[in-house]
């Protein structure tokens, strides 16, 4: 007689002695099945699925963007530091940064581990034309000519000159002075020498004709870099009026200031995963009749609660999936192969050069951590309580048509 | 042998639209055979074999199969039951439509992870059994009456049930499909599976196969006839 | 204020934990009243129905409780950029009174949502659900924790101000300090080693033990978490030690660094695992008596104890290479 003998016997229920089969081979067939079921059913309501599907993606593409332009802003910023000077020294008056004088350069030199001590000429150049401040530095180590100057790309570009062109500067004294462009600096390190205009000696005196035996600041190697905050702690003794700033200090400030910038961000796309929940939310809680129809025919045929709702797991599963997927590559791309553009303004800061540069790409693990708690754990949350919902209707209810 | 000692259903309970469906019903349901449950809509037939095939829990009351206990199995392990031991086929055909022919048959099997080959091919023998090998891979919303009603059946006998319910399986049809649908029944029912059914249709409750004949009225047996 | 994603993300994963947590705490004081498997009643159906949604709720929740935990110490770590005389974790967790307890109670946190979600993945394999009041009950207990975490956490988070000079890890793990943690430091490398080697051997045979005899699973249970103690113990004791080939570097924190290869994590992750199975089987053991569980607990147990030495072993077998292969000798 069919299914007469096919009854094990266990405590007070019927299971069922299917021949001997492996557990997790059933575990992953039924798996298997609910995935088919739940990608043909998907497929099947397209349209409905579509717009929820390109909202996620781009909310996963914003968060993506924001963190991993951070990242990489921060990853380069830290590259370059690397080359920066361990410590630099600024005289202070009256709370603002004034010269140095060159004496100042043998107290320095006297501070124990202190290995090095050298004197810095630089200063800040208003040019009306472009509305752009530029950094002017003399670089000795360049050995340029008089009236012979270097300048980044970024400032070349905007100003529309090139390499033996004439750029005329406004001196101190009113008077023009013509200097002569002989090199670009190299666009690699874009990101610090954009605004950059290196220049030599005699220029820089005849350009802003400062006080005789005076530094902009002066900058130290120092032998042990873990004892560079004490030597600066010296270096105030010594020197009462002095500023060091460290080197660690800077990148502190760097980091801290992306950090907000990049959590202020966040915030805001904030407003964005709201609406996005409550538009998961409404279409997880709208099932069409038809899907109600086929969720309690589903029931009657033999699917329990927990197979239904495995079922919108899965849904919700695959488009998390694809969304997360397709948004972190486009924001992938975007930043580290389009250019950025899209929250660099924010991150990098307000400024009329900007310059051109790539960026490193780099994927970390917190990121994705906590891209995914911030767009799939609320989402997953969001639609399963409408998920539920659908699954337990009434198996019965389809038999009482 | 399924039992029912007692049995009482009632829908929203303490609600002002309570509902009583089936008062004190007790029932002992043989294996094999034809029983058709007939009796007036409302008359509690349709509840009654929900109860029975394990859809539903009664409100009160014991129901057991084969001497284990049915009624205070909580749903998942109650619909784990229903899978091996019941088959549907309801009035509407509830077909899943969108889907082809062969998928909607093997649809009640997913659940419990036969493997994809097995399933595959005792889903085609089932169509081929019942004519359907031409259609396998038609879409539901394309067959006829008879068709769907048999691809309806071949479902409801996927995980080779012990009984088979089907509810009002002649409504939809006419006199000739009717008949072929009731020789089907007839010849599952010879082949030592218990069949099922509710209908109010005379043709049913005179056919041949039929060898009980349960009245039902107002949620009460009044009649128990053996044919 | 810092506003990081990262702390964006572990604000939001508190928040989630705590709502879900006390949305089915109202759910749970309703069940415990009024839960009757024989019923057939409304009520008892409706119970039921919750259960499937409740339970799904938390797993997900759970799951994301055990990765703040993750999260949240890989937050400390890179933020020690941030604050002045920060290296590592430790100094950022120690920039106000709340950052250590709000460690503290997400380790247990970990322990206990790892427990409850054993718990429910047994319970469910059960016909009568057997085990829904006890899970339930422990719910009720684990939302105060959720809640205070929530609380510390944030107090914590806001707490962070970048002026404030912090103490590095070589303070506060130094021998010559005070407190628990320079006591741990302080403990002699010696007896430290044989306690260390000791327990493993404890496990092993409690953990065979176990295998063949299921009643002994308080005892595992007991052993597992003692390892534990132990182990973090000797990290800070000597194991560090060998990592940093520094005898004066007592800090268990600095180990996650890049620098030493995230060696941290890899002996971490294991240990956390292992003692979470271990405390499962103990917790679990009782229930082989239930008929319902008959079946599938001796599988559950036999899973549980392997995954449990799996851990533990996994930790040895890289700490002893750490010893090894470390260029520092510290017994003579």
């Amino acid at each position: 007689m069919p299914g007469a003998s096919r009854y094990r016997d266990c405590d007070t229920v019927l299971l069922p002695a299917f021949p001997d089969q492996n557990e997790m081979r059933t575990w992953l067939e039924r798996q298997n099945y609910l995935i088919d079921y739940t990608l043909a059913a998907l497929l099947r309501r397209k349209t409905r699925n579509l717009g929820l599907l390109l909202v996620y993606t781009l909310l996963v593409f914003l968060f993506a963007s924001v963190l991993l332009l951070s990242q990489g802003l921060r990853r380069e910023a830290a590259t370059l530091m690397q080359d920066a000077p361990e410590l630099i020294v600024q005289k202070l008056n009256a709370g603002r940064h004034d010269l140095l004088p060159a004496a100042w350069l043998d107290t320095l030199r006297g501070i124990r581990g202190v290995s090095a001590v050298r004197g810095r000429l630089w200063g800040y150049y208003y040019d009306p034309a472009v509305k752009a401040n530029y950094t002017l530095m003399v670089a000795p180590e360049r050995g340029l000519t008089a009236d012979a100057i270097m300048v980044g790309a970024t400032l070349a570009r905007v100003r529309e000159v090139g390499v033996g062109d004439y750029l005329s500067l406004r001196a101190a004294n009113g008077q023009p002075l013509p200097l002569k462009i002989t090199a670009l600096l190299d666009s690699t390190s874009e990101l610090l020498s954009a605004d950059l205009l290196l220049l030599s000696e005699s220029a820089f005196h005849q350009l802003f004709q400062p006080p005789a035996d005076t530094y902009t600041d002066a900058v130290l190697t120092v032998r042990n870099p873990r004892e560079a905050r004490t030597i600066a702690g010296k270096i105030t003794l010594a020197l009462p009026a002095s500023r060091p700033i460290l080197r660690a200090e800077i990148l502190r400030t760097y980091d801290a200031l992306f950090n907000w910038r990049e959590g202020i961000v966040f915030l805001t796309l904030g407003t964005l995963l709201l609406a996005f929940l409550i538009l998961a939310w409404d279409k997880a809680a709208g099932l069409s009749a038809e899907e109600k129809r086929e969720i309690g025919i589903l029931k009657a045929i033999g699917w329990e609660t927990g197979d239904i709702l495995r079922m919108k797991l899965w849904e919700g599963t695959l488009i998390s999936l694809t969304a997360f997927l397709t948004g972190y590559a486009l924001a992938y791309v975007q930043v580290f192969y389009g250019g950025a553009r899209l929250f660099a303004p924010v991150l990098k800061g307000w400024a009329v050069l900007y310059p051109e540069f790539r960026l490193t790409p780099a994927v970390d693990l917190q990121q994705l951590l906590v891209l995914l708690a911030v767009t799939v754990l609320p989402y997953i949350v969001a639609t399963l309580i409408p998920g539920w919902r659908a699954a337990i209707a009434d198996p019965d209810a389809v038999m009482r048509g | 042998m399924i039992e029912l000692s007692a049995v009482s259903k009632i829908f929203h309970q303490g609600q002002p639209n309570e509902c009583r469906a089936l008062c004190a019903v007790s029932l002992t349901l043989q294996r094999g055979g034809m029983t058709v449950f007939k009796g007036p809509s409302g008359s509690g037939k349709t509840t009654l074999l929900t109860l029975v095939g394990a859809l539903a829990r009664p409100t009160s009351g014991r129901i057991s199969l084969d001497g284990r206990l049915l009624s205070n199995l909580p749903e998942r392990f109650l619909t784990e039951v229903r899978r091996h031991t019941f088959g549907f086929v309801f009035q509407q055909f509830n077909l899943i439509r969108g889907l082809s022919v062969l998928e909607n048959v093997m649809l009640p099997a997913y659940p419990l992870g036969r493997p994809h080959r097995e399933l595959t091919q005792a889903a085609q023998a089932l169509l081929e059994r019942f004519g359907l090998d031409g259609k396998t891979a038609s879409r539901v919303e394309w067959l006829s009456g008879g068709e769907a009603q048999r691809t309806a059946l071949a479902r409801a006998l996927i995980n080779d049930p012990a009984v088979l319910i089907a509810d009002e399986p002649t409504a939809n049809l006419d006199s000739a499909l009717s008949g072929e649908v009731l020789a089907l029944l007839g010849e599952l029912a010879a082949q030592g599976r218990t069949v099922l059914i509710s209908s109010h249709d005379p043709r049913v409750c005179s056919a041949a196969p039929v060898t009980r004949l349960i009245e039902l009225h107002d949620g009460h047996i009044v009649g128990d006839y053996a044919c | 204020m810092l506003i990081t994603p990262a702390l964006v993300a572990l604000h939001l994963i508190a928040l989630c934990v705590s709502g879900a947590l006390l949305l089915a705490s109202g759910f749970a004081w309703t069940l415990l009243r009024h839960w009757d498997i024989a019923s057939g009643s409304e009520l008892q159906i409706r119970l039921e129905r919750r259960t499937y949604l409740v339970s799904t709720l938390l797993g997900f929740v759970l799951g994301a409780e055990l990765l703040s935990l993750l999260l949240f110490v890989h937050s400390a770590e890179s933020l020690s950029s941030q604050f002045v005389g920060a290296m590592c974790a430790t100094g950022v967790l120690n920039i106000n009174a709340f950052g250590f307890p709000t460690l503290l109670l997400k380790i247990a946190l970990f322990f206990l949502a790892a427990l409850w979600l054993l718990l429910n993945r047994v319970d469910q394999q059960g016909h009568d659900y057997p085990l829904v009041r006890v899970k339930y009950a422990l719910l009720l207990a684990i939302m105060p924790l959720a809640l205070l975490e929530l609380l510390l956490q944030s107090a914590y988070f806001l707490g962070l101000k970048p002026e404030v000079i912090t103490s590095c890890c070589g303070s506060l793990f130094s021998a010559e300090g005070q407190g628990a943690a320079a006591e741990l430091a302080g403990w002699p490398v010696r007896p430290a080693l044989l306690a260390f080697y000791g327990m493993a051997g404890l496990l092993l045979g409690s953990g065979a033990a176990l295998w063949r005899w299921p009643a002994l699973g308080a005892l595992f249970a007991a052993i597992s978490g003692l390892t534990f103690v132990v182990a973090i113990a000797a990290i800070i004791a000597f194991l560090s030690l060998y990592v940093y080939e520094n005898p004066n570097r007592h800090c268990p924190f600095c180990l996650l660094k890049a620098g030493y290869d995230y060696v941290g994590y890899a002996l971490y992750l294991p240990l956390f695992a292992a003692t979470a199975a271990g405390l499962g089987a103990g917790l679990l053991a009782p229930c082989r008596h239930i008929a319902s569980l008959r079946r599938v607990m001796p599988g559950e147990m036999r899973w549980l104890t392997g995954v449990a030495l799996a851990g533990f072993g996994a930790f040895y077998v890289l700490a002893t290479a750490l010893i090894l292969r470390s260029n520092l000798i510290l017994l003579g």
